[in-house]
């Protein structure tokens, strides 16, 4: 067990777990932070995206050791209200189904825009191929992102 | 930090004390359920001291207040169909209730709200009828409420945007009348008027899903969010292969874990293994899921694998091909068939394999239980409330009533969900450990351990006398039973399978015959989206699309000259065992070849189907009436630079009756087929009994750069009744993307996983 200090949507927060830890249960167990999921364990679904100095990383497979004081941003922190534009293109354009891998989505749409404000489909695709959706909303996230990128 | 709240206050602690709906024993005395649970007749009291908020839940599914909320009571399970939505908007427009303001509770496992299992594409189907009757008998008492207050006729009056409104203009809020409505006699069924359609506000329209916010935000509660105080996780080792035993374990190495804090043995039940019964496993119970997890893979357990563990899939594919070459147990006769052969001019003999599927649920199973004595709560994203509280209570050895099940959003279904294993288990370990407990599935636990849908093989013959007329058809098929996993003896398919996409071949053919053959379920078998439509409509539609080409004809053309004049049909005189019809009987539900032939012919017009492509693209086509849906289906095909299929197009056509919220009708077509491709495209193998694939890598399921990209959903204004939408889109995706496959690169498909 070490000590850990994190930088979690702005705010500094200090933990004491096992420096192989992956972020994920650190946010989920430890901290209680619902909104990242678990889908898969092993990076290959990113459902547990989160932003890590504004890139979009697989939490479940980040040891917490590893984060060295960068900056965490997660669906909890993207904006106060819900109402970041691509939470309300996401509202607008009905993506949901379950529901389950979008704070995922989100997230890596969030970093996508962050460093390329007007993609094309292929930097959708190409951005977002990390993460599945099982209920396949891809067209509406598609969509959404495009929406986004317009209100930004 | 660690949050505390109770799943069952959700947001607003105020909750708890609004909900009041009438308990068991009013309904028991009252003596009647009605069809799909709406019960009417159930009055009760319950103002409280002067100020407090008053109440008035005149049924299970409706409750309005004096602060003027209406809460919306959603008694079947949200995994994304929009269910959640669509049931609470059936009533709020028959009430004229504000939608913006509404707010929907979601139901605790309770037989007081009729049929739970959130499963079959029934939902709709089942409570279309009661939601407009719930909604309806609260306006009617609304408006009479109303008049009487105002001295006039309850007949000047309606309601609109949660108010009451006479002709001439005076309003009032449904709050202001909540007092005065419990006052009332309930009125009989026959008083109360359902709206003309043609006045609906909200059935018929896009209505935005509740959760959409929520969802956007992070704050909507699934399984694993729940998180209780002094809750543990546990996650399990089950045995590797279906009825293995753990004949001893050492965990001393997964005690070492920092954060693990026991081991408890989860007792399965062997051969067979059950729908409703945990698996043999070790549970690794630790103060938070990485632990347990690491505990998990630490643990040695010497097994006894039992009866399956020589089971190899592949081989057994084998034996299902040798066996389609013989005579099967006939299900379906019409006319002769081998007469029809006999005398033919030419016959197609083409055989069908399709792998075992996995659900892999976005969200892995997961459960919380907290067992007291006497009582066990339990939170599960589960599709069966009422089924996971008999399990439950069954294992526990306690009545249902100690049981109580909370149901949270489900991460996906798919059918995986309606086993209450895993729930089961929670309360087990819970038990075992006097302290709350989740019980984590990791996703190679869900890849391992699921209700596999059945690998299969069919093969149809097709008799073409010297007019190039079809005149037999003969269709052998073959898979484990899903009622194999709780009885072995259960060899054959069962009716209920053979009604999915099999049986009721709708075709005019002077002879038919269909044919099972005995298969052995080596693992336990279950339902997954759309169930034996899946592999039927492949073979069927492949199939139909070859015989087209041998005639010369157009496929479209050609099954829509083979449905003949528009009738209903019956096909119980022909079929050996019962014609199921998804539950429904058939004068209510019939089978209309009209109405297949009006999908075909959309489907047909909206992709320019005549027009013909441009080259380096190839459509196909299929149709396949499942769960009382009638859909078809035309996928499009291309290669990209790379040589890798894509699909740039697909448009579907669907009657489903009156549509009642047509964004998600859409939503579950737009998913259905990115569902049915990462189907076409992947499946399970087992070896000695075990699963082969582990995780996303393995068992794949497409991502947004091969998905299907255009995909138009045609919904046809149907005044027909109202039939589901969540499994119907799957079965003809798969035959239409082989055909178009077929005409891009001239190879037919017969073997799934699709290869390109
Ligand atoms: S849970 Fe992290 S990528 Fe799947
Ligand atoms: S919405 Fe269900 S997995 Fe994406």
């Amino acid at each position: 067990m070490e000590d850990f200090s994190l930088s979690i949507n702005g705010k500094s927060i200090q933990v004491n777990v096992p420096s192989d830890m992956p972020l994920l249960w650190v946010l989920r167990d430890v901290l209680a932070m619902k909104g990242t999921k678990y889908g898969c364990g092993q990076g290959l679904c990113g459902s547990c995206t989160v932003l890590l100095d504004g890139n979009p990383i697989r939490t479940c497979a980040f040891p917490v050791g590893e984060v060295k004081g960068a900056k965490i941003v997660t669906i909890e922190g993207i904006s106060e209200a819900g109402d970041h534009p691509v939470q309300k293109a996401w509202v607008e354009h009905v993506v949901p189904q379950c529901g389950y891998c979008q704070s995922g989505q989100i997230m890596s749409a969030v970093a996508l825009l962050d460093r390329n404000p007007n993609p094309s489909d292929q930097d959708i695709e190409s951005a977002m191929s990390g993460n599945i959706c099982r209920c396949g909303t891809y067209n509406r996230i598609k969509e959404a992102i495009q929406t986004a990128s317009k209100n930004l | 930090m660690k949050s505390n709240f109770p799943f069952s206050k959700n947001q607003d602690p105020k909750d708890e004390s609004k909900v009041f709906v009438p308990s068991r024993r009013d309904f028991l005395k009252l003596g009647s359920l009605v069809t799909g649970g709406f019960l009417l007749g159930v009055n009760f009291q319950c103002a409280g001291p002067k100020g407090e908020t008053i109440t008035f839940a005149p049924n299970v599914y409706i409750i309005l207040d004096s602060d003027n909320q209406v809460t919306l009571v959603a008694h079947r399970s949200e995994m994304g169909t929009g269910i959640r939505t669509s049931l609470p908007m059936i009533m709020a427009d028959e009430l004229g209730a504000d939608w913006s303001k509404i707010k929907i509770i979601q139901a605790e496992a309770d037989q007081k709200f009729g049929d739970q299992n959130t499963d079959g594409s029934y939902s709709v189907r089942m409570f279309y009828e009661p939601m407009r009757m719930a909604g309806a008998t609260v306006r009617h008492m609304l408006t009479q409420a109303a008049a009487k207050k105002w001295s006039i006729e309850a007949s000047e009056c309606h309601t609109e945007n949660g108010q009451v409104v006479s002709s001439s203009g005076k309003t009032i809020d449904f709050g202001d009348l909540v007092a005065d409505l419990q006052t009332m006699e309930m009125p009989k069924p026959e008083e109360v008027k359902l709206k003309e359609k043609s006045s609906y506000k909200l059935i018929g329209t896009d209505v935005a899903i509740y959760d959409a916010k929520d969802i956007a935000t992070g704050k909507a509660v699934f399984g694993a969010d729940v998180d209780l105080p002094g809750m543990k996780v546990a996650v399990v080792q089950r045995s590797p292969v279906v009825g293995g035993k753990a004949l001893s374990y050492d965990d001393s190495t997964a005690l070492q874990i920092p954060g693990v804090l026991q081991t408890v043995k989860i007792e399965g039940q062997g051969v067979p293994a059950g729908l409703d019964k945990p698996l043999e496993g070790v549970a690794v119970v630790a103060d938070n899921t990485w632990a347990a997890m690491q505990g998990q893979k630490a643990l040695k357990i010497k097994w006894d694998l039992g009866p399956n563990q020589s089971y190899q899939s592949l081989q057994q594919i084998q034996e299902m091909l040798q066996s389609v070459k013989s005579n099967g147990k006939v299900r379906r006769e019409r006319g002769n068939f081998s007469s029809a052969s006999g005398s033919a001019s030419k016959v197609l003999d083409r055989t069908y394999v399709v792998p075992f599927y996995a659900h892999a649920t976005m969200e892995p199973p997961v459960a919380i239980a907290d067992w007291k004595e006497g009582f066990c709560e339990v939170w599960a994203p589960t599709q069966h409330p009422q089924w996971a509280r008999t399990a439950v209570a069954t294992a526990l050895g306690m009545p249902e009533e100690q049981v109580k099940v909370n149901v949270t959003l489900l991460g996906g279904g798919f059918g995986r969900k309606s086993k209450p294993d895993y729930v089961v288990e929670a309360a087990l370990v819970s038990k075992a450990v006097q302290a709350p407990v989740r019980v984590q599935w990791t996703r190679e636990d869900d890849i391992h351990h699921d209700f596999y849908h059945a690998q299969s093989v069919q093969r149809i013959r097709v008799a073409l006398d010297g007019q190039q007329n079809v005149s037999g058809w003969n269709h052998h098929t073959v898979f484990p039973s899903i009622g194999a996993t709780s009885n072995p003896d259960e060899l054959h398919p069962s009716d209920g399978e053979l009604g999915l996409g099999c049986i009721d071949f709708p075709f005019e053919v002077p002879n038919i015959r269909i044919e099972t053959h005995e298969s052995k379920a080596h693992t336990r078998i279950g339902w997954l989206r759309s169930v034996s439509n899946i592999h039927h409509s492949f073979a069927i539609n492949c199939m139909l699309d070859e015989v087209a080409e041998a005639k010369g004809m157009d496929p479209v053309d050609m099954l829509i000259g083979m449905l003949g004049e528009d009738r209903d049909l019956d096909f119980q005189s022909e079929i050996k065992g019962d014609f199921g019809n998804y539950g429904e009987p058939l004068d209510k539900f019939p089978w209309n070849t009209g109405r297949l032939k009006s999908v075909i012919q959309r489907v047909a017009q909206e992709s320019n189907w005549k027009a013909g492509i441009a080259s380096g693209k190839a459509m196909g086509f299929a149709v396949q009436k499942s769960f009382l849906t009638y859909v078809a289906c035309v996928v499009e095909v291309a290669k990209d630079g790379n040589g890798a299929l894509q699909v740039p197009v697909v448009h579907y056509a669907v009657d489903c009756g009156v549509p009642v919220n047509t964004d998600r009708i859409r939503s579950q077509f737009e998913g259905g087929a990115q569902f049915a491709l990462s189907l076409a495209l992947t499946g399970i193998n087992f070896e000695n009994g075990q699963v082969k694939e582990n995780n996303f890598d393995g068992y794949s399921v497409i991502r947004m750069p091969q998905s299907p990209k255009n995909i138009h959903v045609h919904i046809l204004d149907s005044q027909e009744k109202p039939t589901g939408v969540g499994e119907p889109p799957v079965p003809p995706f798969i035959p239409a993307l082989c055909n178009a496959v077929y005409k891009l690169t001239g190879n037919r498909i017969y073997e799934l996983p699709l290869k390109v």
